[in-house]
């Protein structure tokens, strides 16, 4: 670890305005990563370059929501994981048995489940306000809940049996894994149609609380609905949208293409297979940075800055807040949707108890108020900085702990010392959040 | 001519931006009541707020009892025996009568039991009604109660932002009463009032304000039989 | 029909732990609801203050246990706590000093003060698996039961036992001394008043010479006591686990809002109404409803509306019913 360039200065940045500061943050961070390539390994730069593309995206999604609009919300982690499972029911290979055994009824059962609520919210918006309605509501409710439970119980407990140690999940279609990118965001954008339609035009403090649950009532479901992705025994072995490194090792002509540059054919593979992955997500990126831009550019991006910057005036220029709020919140929670089910094709296996609200919902906020809210193009920025600490961090931490207690004895706090590195992450991503906050509240490229 | 107990002295200034006041001076003595008046945007509760220091001077100063308190913030003041209440957001709507009452006496570690009743004397129905929540009385009773916080700190001057603000004309005359009461008391008030003409029927002292700058200055009676002051700003 | 056992089901399996949770959660949410009322933001870093208190009375009870003090029956950490509680606000003194103080004072959107406990979340967060790691830890100690259900079931013949662990009483009565001096504190003395008056007209109690650094440190001291003694009842009756923690800002949220956001009452009503649902939402009734029904219509299933895994879910639809139809609350509380 000794040759990585010292953890940046947040504040210290280049004093440069416009884009000659962009170009000198995005060297300084290319050269964090170069370093990572020249001293470490390439396969782990790679690694972290990829997973540093996903959480740009995750980032753009929230900047849409927050740089955009001013909507503060926490629910990113139940978006990502939305995307997941899009890659497993898109992709995956067909649980054989699994859709018969029940899969009807429990397409069944949730359609009684959304048409109760449908018919709640359309009595409570006929009926006249009173005890009547309170009670018609209630009795529309408890009435749907047990249909749904009849129906819905027994599919869940065949398709749970069917080969549990292998499937017990409905399974997937089987399509190619890249089609399930965009269903991962429409999944999301479905969601968050739901979230909003209830949540927006609330105050932003119950948005947020509000989100923060909704993320983990999806990520309990994941965990607990084997028959959807087969919950905590988790769905390995999902499609790749790239090669895989053996089957490229067993190639001739890529045998003889590695020959000929005098690659190690082990290494030359994973570089490739790494490289493949980072083309297909820089194309994304580049794709909906692109979009975002010209939205951003756009009359519509000009209302909804407008209507950050005051609310209040918007709302009396004729402007339908809540309307634009829940656009910007759909748009917001599709981009993080996407990325999930990028991450998920990345990882080639969906597994529920590795998501945590710190990870992919603290973790990047601080991607987006590090870039520079309102700013796209921070968003990446910020995505690739932060990423590139919070997987270095760990090791810096390991060094640092090591030289402050070569001199101790071994004991007790030792130990201690040297464990207590692997919270260095959460640690240094807290400061580094209060200290942009406090000092560079725009972030490292401001909003023009 | 001696020194007025209280002077706000060529204030010139505004909330940033443009100067709202131009060399405005307003003055009130013991026991005097002086009543700010003048047509919309003139600056009256600007000039107010002026000579209790809630904005920034760029000229002028205020003096009271001969002392310079130009620098001193509003919460400076009262404890130098200013008590202010503003327009609107008077009272804390969620305690009790008794509870504002006591609020307003916080800088005070005497005993506060003897203004309490003095505050209760002069507003017999908050005595009635002191252990309700503020927020749930009428418009005429909250300003009581406002007026009575204010009271508490023992003000030497008691400065009020368009007190009959929103009040029915009886509930008017009535605060007018109490407040030439308080006045008997020794207290100068330096009230900002909309309703120009019966203010400045128990004004000692009068000031016109147009434009943030002095118009007009005289007794009340005297404003009152202007024949300049009527035809501008009594409506004849 | 057998309603003597089923009422003692009920009370052992729902009453007894709902009550216990109830009031861990009110404790949270009135720490949560005085900063918002004051401070006025919804402090996210609250589980983790909690967390972090909890970790200072673990401490400070191994360091009385390996002194060989105890406490009788009770609970050793009850000793800690006070001592707790003083390091928890020293700690958040500390935290405002250097973080929140400044956004006061350049008078920063709420939503920026909310960003910043996202930080000191992060910050508190690493401080206690810093300090004490990340696995479970037990830490109670003294008698286990006021009533074990074997001496119940001896005393009354029935067939069904109630248990009263020492945690589950401890809580309660400590959770009803915190709240009789809390409101003795808000209602009857200067500083209490003077809190509530900040909460109520920020402007009015500056005109009337509140100092607001007071205000404010005091608000924080209150706020890490609360924290501090809701963090440690619930780490007794349930183990500490940092992870859990954290968890538990949603439910307090909950409970806080769905009182009315500001309000102390409502807190406390709050907490109660979240804990009694969740408890009887994912509770097994099967056994309840046996002892009720005639043995010809015993149900075959749990009679479980949901299982235990979608707690979450049932503050999250409290929270929601309440603010589509009482957006201020059971108690109204602010809607800014």
């Amino acid at each position: 670890m000794s040759g990585a360039p010292a953890s940046p200065s947040m504040t210290a940045a280049a004093p440069a305005q416009g884009p000659g500061r962009a170009l000198l943050l995005a060297a300084f961070v290319a050269l964090l990563f170069l370093g990572t390539g020249i001293f470490q390994s390439w396969t782990l730069a790679l690694l972290i370059v990829n997973m540093a593309l996903v959480s740009s995206i995750m980032a753009l999604g929230v900047n849409i929501q927050w740089g955009y609009a001013g909507l503060f919300s926490v629910g990113t982690m139940g978006f990502v994981a939305l995307g997941g499972v899009s890659v497993v029911l898109i992709s995956s290979a067909p649980a054989p048995g699994g859709w018969a055994a029940g899969g009807p009824g429990i397409l069944l059962g949730l359609c009684m489940g959304a048409a109760t609520i449908a018919a709640a919210v359309m009595a409570a918006a006929k009926l006249p306000k009173g005890r009547v309605r309170g009670l018609a509501v209630a009795a529309i409710l408890i009435a749907g809940f047990l249909i749904f439970r009849a129906i819905f119980d027994p599919a869940v407990q065949a398709v749970e049996a069917n080969n549990p140690s292998v499937h017990g999940n409905l399974g997937g279609l089987g399509l190619p894994v890249l089609l399930a990118w965009p269903v991962g965001g429409l999944l999301a954008a479905a969601a968050a149609w739901a979230i909003g339609k209830t949540a927006l035009g609330l105050r932003s403090d119950y948005l947020a609380i509000a989100t923060l649950g909704i993320a983990e009532i999806i990520l309990a479901v994941l965990k607990n609905e084997d028959w959807l992705a087969r919950g905590v025994k988790n769905v390995i072995s999902l499609p790749r949208p790239v090669p895989y490194e053996v089957d490229l090792q067993r190639s001739q002509a890529f045998l003889d293409w590695a020959n000929s540059f005098g690659f190690d054919p082990i290494t030359a593979s994973s570089i490739v297979v790494r490289l493949m992955y980072t083309g297909l997500f820089a194309i994304v990126l580049l794709l909906l940075i692109w979009l975002s831009q010209a939205a951003l550019h756009s009359p519509w991006g000009r209302m909804m800055r407008a209507i950050r910057d005051n609310e209040v005036s918007a709302e009396a220029m004729g402007k339908d807040v809540t309307r634009r709020h829940l656009q910007v919140f759909i748009l917001g929670s599709a981009v993080i949707g996407i990325a999930g089910a990028m991450m998920t094709t990345l990882d080639g296996q969906l597994t529920p108890g590795s998501y945590s609200p710190l990870r992919f919902t603290f973790l990047i906020w601080v991607m987006v108020i590090v870039g520079g809210s309102g700013n796209n193009w921070g968003s990446v920025l910020g995505g690739f900085l932060i990423w590139w600490l919070w997987v270095m961090v760990e090791p810096i931490g390991n060094w640092l702990m090591t030289v402050v207690t070569s001199g101790m004895a071994e004991g007790w706090l030792k130990g201690h010392l040297i464990n207590s590195a692997a919270h260095m992450r959460l640690l240094t991503m807290g400061l580094i959040l209060l200290l942009v906050l406090r000092f560079a509240p725009k972030g490292l490229l401001p909003e023009r | 001519m001696a020194e007025p107990f209280l002077i706000g002295d060529a204030m010139t200034g505004g909330y940033g931006g443009a100067d709202i006041l131009h060399a405005c001076t307003i003055a009130v003595e013991p026991g005097e009541i002086a009543v700010i008046v003048g047509p919309n945007g003139a600056g009256k509760s600007t000039a107010m707020k002026a000579v209790f220091g809630m904005l920034k001077l760029r000229g002028g100063s205020v003096r009271l009892k001969g002392e310079d308190i130009t620098s001193l913030t509003p919460q400076a003041r009262v404890a130098k025996g200013m008590a202010f209440v503003p327009q609107t957001s008077n009272i804390f709507t969620s305690m009790t009568v008794e509870e504002n009452l006591e609020m307003g006496a916080f800088l005070r570690r005497d005993d506060i039991k003897g203004t309490m009743e003095q505050v209760y004397g002069l507003f017999p129905i908050l005595k009635q009604k002191r252990l309700q929540p503020a927020g749930e009385l009428s418009g005429g009773q909250r300003q009581q109660v406002a007026v009575g916080r204010a009271l508490m700190t023992q003000p030497s001057v008691l400065m009020l932002d368009e007190p009959t603000a929103g009040v029915s004309p009886i509930v008017m005359d009535e605060l007018f009463d109490r407040i030439i009461e308080v006045a008997r008391t020794g207290i100068s008030i330096l009230m900002v009032e909309q309703n120009a003409r019966q203010a400045l029927e128990i004004a000692d002292k009068g000031y016109v304000l147009v434009q943030g700058a002095n118009r007009f200055t005289g007794t009340g009676q005297a404003l009152l039989a202007d024949p300049d002051v009527r035809k501008s700003f009594l409506g004849g | 029909m057998d309603i003597l056992n089923a009422l003692v089901a009920f009370l052992n399996f729902v009453f007894i732990p709902g009550l216990a949770y109830g009031a861990q959660l009110a404790l949270g949410a009135l720490g949560a609801t005085l900063i918002y009322s004051i401070l006025r933001f919804s402090n996210f870093a609250h589980g983790d203050t909690m967390a972090i208190g909890t970790v200072f009375v673990i401490l400070l009870t191994w360091g009385l246990q390996s002194m060989g003090i105890g406490f009788g029956p009770l609970p050793t950490a009850l000793l800690a706590l006070p001592v707790g509680i003083l390091l928890t606000a020293l700690l958040l003194l500390a935290t405002d000093r250097a973080v929140y103080r400044y956004y006061r004072r350049v008078k920063a959107a709420p939503v920026i003060l909310v960003m910043a406990s996202l930080g000191v979340m992060f910050i508190l967060n690493a401080l206690t698996r810093f300090i004490i790691g990340t696995s479970d830890i037990s830490f109670t100690d003294g008698e286990r039961f006021i009533l074990t259900a074997g001496d119940f079931r001896a005393a009354t013949g029935l067939a069904e036992g109630l248990a009263i662990r020492t945690t589950q009483g401890v809580t309660v009565v400590v959770a009803l001394i915190a709240v009789a001096l809390l409101f003795w504190f808000l209602q009857k003395t200067r500083t209490g008043k003077s809190m509530r008056a900040f909460s109520d007209n920020e402007d009015l109690a500056l005109l009337s010479g509140i100092n607001p650094d007071r205000v404010v440190t005091v608000t924080w001291i209150v706020a890490a006591a609360l924290a501090t003694t809701a963090g440690t009842l619930y780490g007794l009756d349930k183990g500490f686990s940092p992870f859990t923690y954290f968890q538990l800002l949603l439910p307090i949220f909950a409970a806080a809002i769905v009182g009315g956001l500001g309000s102390p009452l409502g807190a406390i009503a709050g907490g109660f109404v979240i804990a009694f649902s969740e408890v009887m939402v994912t509770y097994a009734w099967k056994k309840v409803v046996t002892y009720l029904l005639p043995d010809s219509l015993a149900p075959d299933g749990l009679v479980q509306l949901m299982s235990t895994d979608y707690k979450f879910a049932v503050s999250f639809v409290i929270l929601i019913i309440v603010l589509l139809v009482m957006p201020t609350g059971l108690f109204k509380g602010k809607s800014i």
